[in-house]
């Protein structure tokens, strides 16, 4: 049975915050980031104060994969609220996932449940057929997907509806596949692509992501970005990257994005705060999520009793400096200094876009750490990791990561970009790519 | 810029946040050094540019306006603990 299955893989890694019920036979089966609203299973984000959230409703990516005849089998570990790198910041009553490939290191995150189960299930169970979806603020799917070794694809922000995710970030978060291929990740991606009428921010654009697979990639133009190959980059991954690149046997060019870089983290981490701390002012102990008894108690105290309560460390962490970057006095230093640099940041894409068909980096600096080497890191250290990711996402531009090698037994994973609606380029990329590959 | 005591729990306040002494503690430094590098954008030239609030241009999307179906009373109160009739019940405001 398909459920003893999970659980039985669940129990050793804690990919999953809750597994459903029961799963009917004959379907394929859908394990949703927990961010993602499913009717009648619980929806948590991965905190302890949704905890006993269950949604009455389905997310738009939910209602459209149930169409094709998908059930929902899970929801998949994050760190609460997508808040982390490395899926350790998770709910207070939660577990911490475990990498797939070795047990003492990070999933990454925020979406790790979903993609170490991809690589878990396709090991262990390979006929079954499974779909993931994660959800990327500033890389949370590429990250777990690079750590874990599996293809992760963010899509273009509006491209997929949010209709039913919890949010983070509102202007930058994107729901999107998780599989084993480039071609599963492109099918999903067709089959949730498109605006329902309840996402303002959602459009409808070309699809047919699957016809980009199987292509050569002879036209093409690629540029290498620099700087994600320099300082702060581990050696190792710049060489498994480098050979990739190699690999798919076209010319390249070295070009540079030297803002984003620069000043991608510091943008990124402002808005994505800033909005955050917004977004979780609904959390306060009304309507859903937990409660208190709201009797002989100041309507202040009730709210700051159940925040403090059941908001975790780093979600506390950031919902303070959000707070502080839209502060009378401080917004226009803060929040609205880095909303102007992000037009700068897209703007830079854009010029190379002019050039490029695709644009490549590594998708982490590093490997996937052990559970040890990220006690030693401070919060910034940990915002670091995200250097390479936070641009991409920032621009609203689609990125995949595929990958591309090892280094230590662990993955590396490829970060192909491409220019707002391209898609097809970078999927046409990737899949070429992979089966060059695994041609060897 | 300097982060103090008094500032961290105004921010707090405003967050609806109550920390403790431990917190407090923990948090300074931690937020100052992430401030730091906020600041560090201060060095960037934005005279005239716009800031983005999307990524995308979005103008004017909108459904068809009509009704339609939504969540009965009934699932919206299932699991809520404090509510009465069909209310949901919370703190007294004054």
């Amino acid at each position: 049975m398909v459920l003893s299955k999970l659980q039985k893989i669940n129990k050793e890694y804690h990919f999953f915050n809750s597994i459903a019920k029961s799963i009917p036979k004959n379907k394929f089966i859908i394990s949703a980031k927990d961010a993602i609203c499913t009717k009648d299973l619980p929806t948590t984000a991965g905190s302890q104060i949704l905890s006993n959230y269950v949604p009455r409703f389905d997310a738009t990516v939910i209602s459209n994969l149930k169409k094709e005849g998908g059930v929902v089998a899970g929801k998949t570990s994050q760190d609460a609220f997508g808040f982390g790198s490395f899926n350790v910041n998770v709910g207070n009553d939660k577990k911490i996932p475990l990498n797939p490939i070795d047990a003492t290191r990070v999933c990454g995150g925020s979406s790790g449940g979903a993609a170490g189960f991809t690589r878990k299930l396709s090991e262990l169970h390979p006929e079954i057929k499974h779909v993931a979806l994660g959800e990327s603020t500033g890389g949370s799917i590429s990250c777990p997907a690079a750590f874990c070794g599996v293809v992760g694809l963010t899509p273009t922000y509006g491209r997929v509806s949010r209709y039913g995710l919890i949010s983070y970030g509102n202007s930058l978060d994107k729901i999107g596949p998780m599989a084993m291929s480039v071609k599963e990740c492109a099918k999903a991606l067709d089959i949730i692509a498109g605006s329902d009428g309840k996402d303002s921010t959602c459009i409808d654009h070309e699809k047919g992501f699957e016809s980009a697979c199987g292509k050569d990639i002879k036209k093409l133009k690629i540029g290498i970005i620099k700087e994600g190959f320099g300082d702060g980059v581990d050696k190792e991954v710049v060489k498994s990257v480098q050979k990739a690149i190699k690999q798919l046997g076209v010319n390249a060019d070295e070009v540079s994005l030297p803002l984003t870089m620069k000043y991608g983290i510091p943008v990124y981490y402002l808005l994505a705060m800033t909005e955050a701390s917004t977004n979780l002012t609904k959390l306060s102990g009304l309507r859903y999520g937990q409660e208190e008894n709201p009797s002989d108690i100041s309507f202040n105290d009730y709210f700051t009793s159940i925040r403090t309560k059941y908001f975790n460390e780093e979600t506390k962490r950031r919902i303070l400096l959000g707070t502080f970057a839209r502060m009378a006095g401080f917004r226009d230093a803060y929040y609205i200094k880095a909303a102007k640099i992000r037009t700068l940041i897209i703007e830079e894409y854009k010029e190379l876009f002019k050039t490029f068909d695709v644009l490549i980096t590594p998708t982490m600096p590093i490997i996937a750490p052990t559970f040890d080497e990220i006690k030693k890191l401070t919060p910034l250290q940990h915002y670091m990791m995200d250097i390479l990711t936070v641009g991409p996402n920032l621009a609203g531009i689609p990125h995949i990561t595929v990958p591309c090698g090892e280094v230590q037994g662990m993955p590396v994973g490829m970060q192909i970009m491409a220019d707002h609606w391209q898609e097809k380029k970078m999927i046409q990329v990737a899949d070429y790519y992979e089966r060059k590959r695994d041609d060897r | 810029m300097k982060l103090d005591k008094n500032l961290l729990n105004e921010i707090a306040t405003n967050a609806r946040l109550k920390l403790t002494k431990k917190e407090e503690k923990e948090f300074l430094p931690q937020l100052e050094e992430i401030m730091e590098v906020f600041s560090q954008l201060d060095e960037v030239k934005t005279h005239n540019v716009q800031p983005s609030f999307h990524p995308i241009k979005v103008e004017n999307v909108a459904r068809e306006d009509k009704i339609t179906k939504c969540l009965s009373t009934t699932e919206v109160f299932k699991d809520v603990k404090n509510k009465e009739d069909s209310f949901f019940k919370g703190p007294k405001p004054v």
